[in-house]
């Protein structure tokens, strides 16, 4: 009994699927051609990966090469840099490493601090010069990079700064406002006005109201900013060169270093803050996963 | 400001010389309002009439330009939203998408640190029916629980005066009148005051005690459905709520108890009592419903108004009743409904008809109809809309 129920149920999955695949009139199955782009975009897919990706994976397997001063030809496998990596120079490249993140880390709260404000009162508020604020907005974004760190080098030079970490953070902070204004520009234009008065609507003081609904609402651009932030502080190098005075950053560091041979710590900086990010998008994809199974599930 | 505690029942509402303009155009131009406690109030009109800027400046989200706004007989003209004893279903519901139904209804109770805020807004949810999905994003529900979740964050604080900003808007047919009926039943349990702001004059008419139709900033008439439905004062309000056959003419002839109208060449006559002007040009009418089809000249009475003969010049069968246009020469189209209580059509197209109504059925309007035209949608956010449509697209042509 329960094997005519199965033969017929593997029956009707065939027939159905049959027609499915067919796709020509009554169910005919449509005769398969290989054509050209059956694997022109496999192959084109495969060799644009392999494109992006050779430099990454050279960093990496360079950082277990057992380099003795520069680190260009394959001497053997060794852990060695990655157990002593800040151990070589007295610790120059983990100091230019610490350095970087110090600065990123400051340039990017303050920036998104202040960014996020900005845009919530461009798009929220009708005021004077309004239009005009907006433009200046993005000329740190239009400026090429050079004119901006020299112009700014000038700056500190007339006023009479000394240039050390502050003076880099407040650089940083300056060209990533730009680009967190634009981020969360966006996300506050998209945000349903009616739900903020709903707030104040249902007895929201007007803190309550933005830190109840305003800002959550608007976390996952201000995310974004945050984000996008630190990884232009972090990667920047022609600003920061103008402004560091004797403070070294981690590309400052390669920059320099690579005149004379870049050490293979620098490789296990590089790798480890790639594998970092890889980490982070997995773990990202692998935690939205699980909430649309949940919501799914509750559904 | 109270509004730790529930209001125990609803409150009065006045609005004293309201104006408000916005740069570029005049909202409200001068608004006296009173609602009282526990009525369901309707606000009825076209979009733009400015029903929803009044909302808006009793819920606290706009400043009046002028005139003071009284909540239960406190001034609460310069009371900042959050402080007002009131709450609000948006049109577009306006529920929280970060949080879960149940967060979305115990948000105002929290707010205000009331006790049990969890186990009130679980009753809240029971009374829209809607308990067990307590649980979900607002994303997860359909349009119609929706409404029902922004209705329950709504009236779970007991507020002294309920907004409804056009909340059924957004739903079918079938949903409305449900919703319509829940509505209803709900503010006669929980007895709070309801302010309804509408475009739909048939859910104003079904839901309100009190129906308030504005127009152009102003309030044109105000009473109960039934009594502004037969007796309308302005051409505005007989065309809005419901159709009308209108006649313009001259008063040629008053009585104590009748005026007469002469219109075209035919002599029209309505109750003294049912007309607000008894000299000089009058425009009076009568509803559609109310006119009778005779395919002979009826004998001419002194309590029926006849007019005729004319022509048939569109039959629309629509179930229950069937619509016929009559074309009266000078006087005009005429529209007649007729119940469908036999069978078939009581005259064809091109018939030769004369059409009569009771003389007490018709009423006679404060104001003129502005053009010949007379038809009603001509208010309507629809047609709006088309002759907007219609505006840009002979624009884009030009270009």
């Amino acid at each position: 009994m329960s094997g005519e129920v199965q033969a017929a149920a593997v029956l009707g999955g065939f027939a159905e699927s049959e027609t499915q695949e067919g796709g020509g009139p009554r169910g005919l199955p449509r005769r398969r051609r290989v054509g050209l782009g059956d694997w022109l975009l496999p192959v084109y897919t495969v060799l644009a990966f392999v494109f992006l990706l050779i430099p990454i994976v050279y960093t990496f397997v360079f950082s277990f090469n057992d380099s003795i001063k520069s680190n260009i030809s394959w001497r053997g496998f060794t852990l060695d840099k990655w157990l002593n990596v800040c151990n070589v120079e007295g610790g120059a490249v983990c100091q230019a490493f610490t350095n970087s993140i110090v600065i990123g880390l400051v340039a990017t709260v303050i920036a998104t601090t202040l960014g996020t404000l900005i845009a919530i009162a461009l798009v929220r508020y009708r005021f004077r010069a309004r239009s005009a604020i907006s433009l200046l907005l993005f000329l740190p974004m239009a400026t090429p990079e050079v004119v901006l760190g020299a112009g700014l080098a000038a700056q500190f030079l007339a006023v009479g700064v000394p240039k050390d970490m502050t003076t880099i953070i407040l650089a940083h902070t300056m060209f990533c406002i730009s680009f967190v204004v634009v981020t969360v520009k966006a996300r506050v234009a998209s945000l349903d006005p009616a739900l903020e008065e709903a707030g104040r609507d249902l007895y929201g003081s007007p803190s309550q109201v933005f830190w109840r609904i305003t800002f959550p609402l608007l976390t996952p651009g201000i995310l974004a900013a945050a984000l996008l932030s630190f990884s232009l502080s972090f990667d920047d190098f022609i600003i920061t060169n103008f402004n560091s005075g004797s403070v070294s950053t981690f590309p400052k560091y390669i920059y320099i270093s690579a005149s004379r041979g870049i050490p293979a710590e620098a490789n296990v900086i590089a790798s480890a803050v790639f594998l970092f990010a890889l980490v982070l998008v997995i773990g990202t994809q692998v935690s939205r996963a699980a909430r649309a199974k949940r919501l799914a599930k509750l559904g | 400001m109270a509004v730790r505690e529930f209001a125990e029942r609803g409150a009065d509402l006045e609005l004293v010389g309201i104006q408000k303009r916005f740069p570029g155009f005049t909202a409200i131009e001068e608004l006296d309002l009173v609602i009282p406690a526990g009525s369901f109030f309707a606000l009825l009109g076209p979009s733009g009439c400015g029903k929803t800027t009044t909302l808006r400046l009793v819920a606290g989200l706009e400043e009046p330009t002028r005139g003071r706004i009284l909540i239960g007989g406190k001034d609460v003209t310069d009371t900042k939203s959050h402080e007002r004893p009131v709450n609000t279903v948006f049109q577009s519901y306006a529920l929280f998408p970060h949080m879960t139904v149940i967060e979305n209804v115990a948000f105002g109770l929290k707010r205000r640190r009331i006790s049990d805020a969890v186990a009130k807004a679980h009753e809240a949810l029971r009374l829209v029916e809607l308990d067990h999905l307590a649980q979900r994003r607002p994303q997860q529900l359909s349009g119609g629980q929706q409404q029902r979740v922004a209705l329950a964050r709504a009236i779970v604080n007991r507020p002294a005066l309920l907004l409804l900003d056009e909340p059924l808007g957004a739903l079918d047919l079938k949903l409305r009148r449900q919703m319509q009926l829940e509505l209803k039943t709900i503010q006669e349990e929980v007895g709070l005051t309801f302010l309804h702001v509408t475009h739909d004059q048939e859910e104003a008419m079904t839901m309100a005690d009190t129906v308030a139709v504005m127009n152009k900033g102003a309030i044109e008439q105000m009473g109960a459905p039934a009594e502004l439905y037969e007796l309308p004062r302005t051409v505005f309000v007989a065309n809005f709520l419901g159709q009308s056959n209108l006649f313009t003419g001259q008063v040629v002839g008053t009585t104590s108890t009748a005026i007469t109208v002469e219109a075209a060449d035919a002599r029209i006559v309505v109750p003294t009592a049912r007309a607000q002007r008894h000299q000089g040009e009058v425009a009076v009418g009568v509803r559609p419903e109310k006119v009778v089809l005779h395919t002979e000249e009826p004998a001419a009475t002194a309590d029926r108004n006849v007019l005729g003969p004319g022509r048939v010049i569109d039959v629309s069968f629509s179930g229950v009743s069937t619509q016929y246009l009559v074309d009266l020469g000078a006087l005009g189209t005429v529209v007649v409904f007729a119940q469908n209580v036999g069978s078939g059509p009581v005259a064809g197209l091109g018939a030769e008809v004369w059409v009569s109504w009771e003389v007490a059925h018709g009423f006679g309007l404060d104001d003129v109809p502005v053009e010949a035209g007379r038809f009603p949608a001509d208010d309507s956010t629809t047609s709006i809309a088309a002759q907007r449509r219609e505006g840009l697209v002979s624009e884009l042509e030009e270009h």
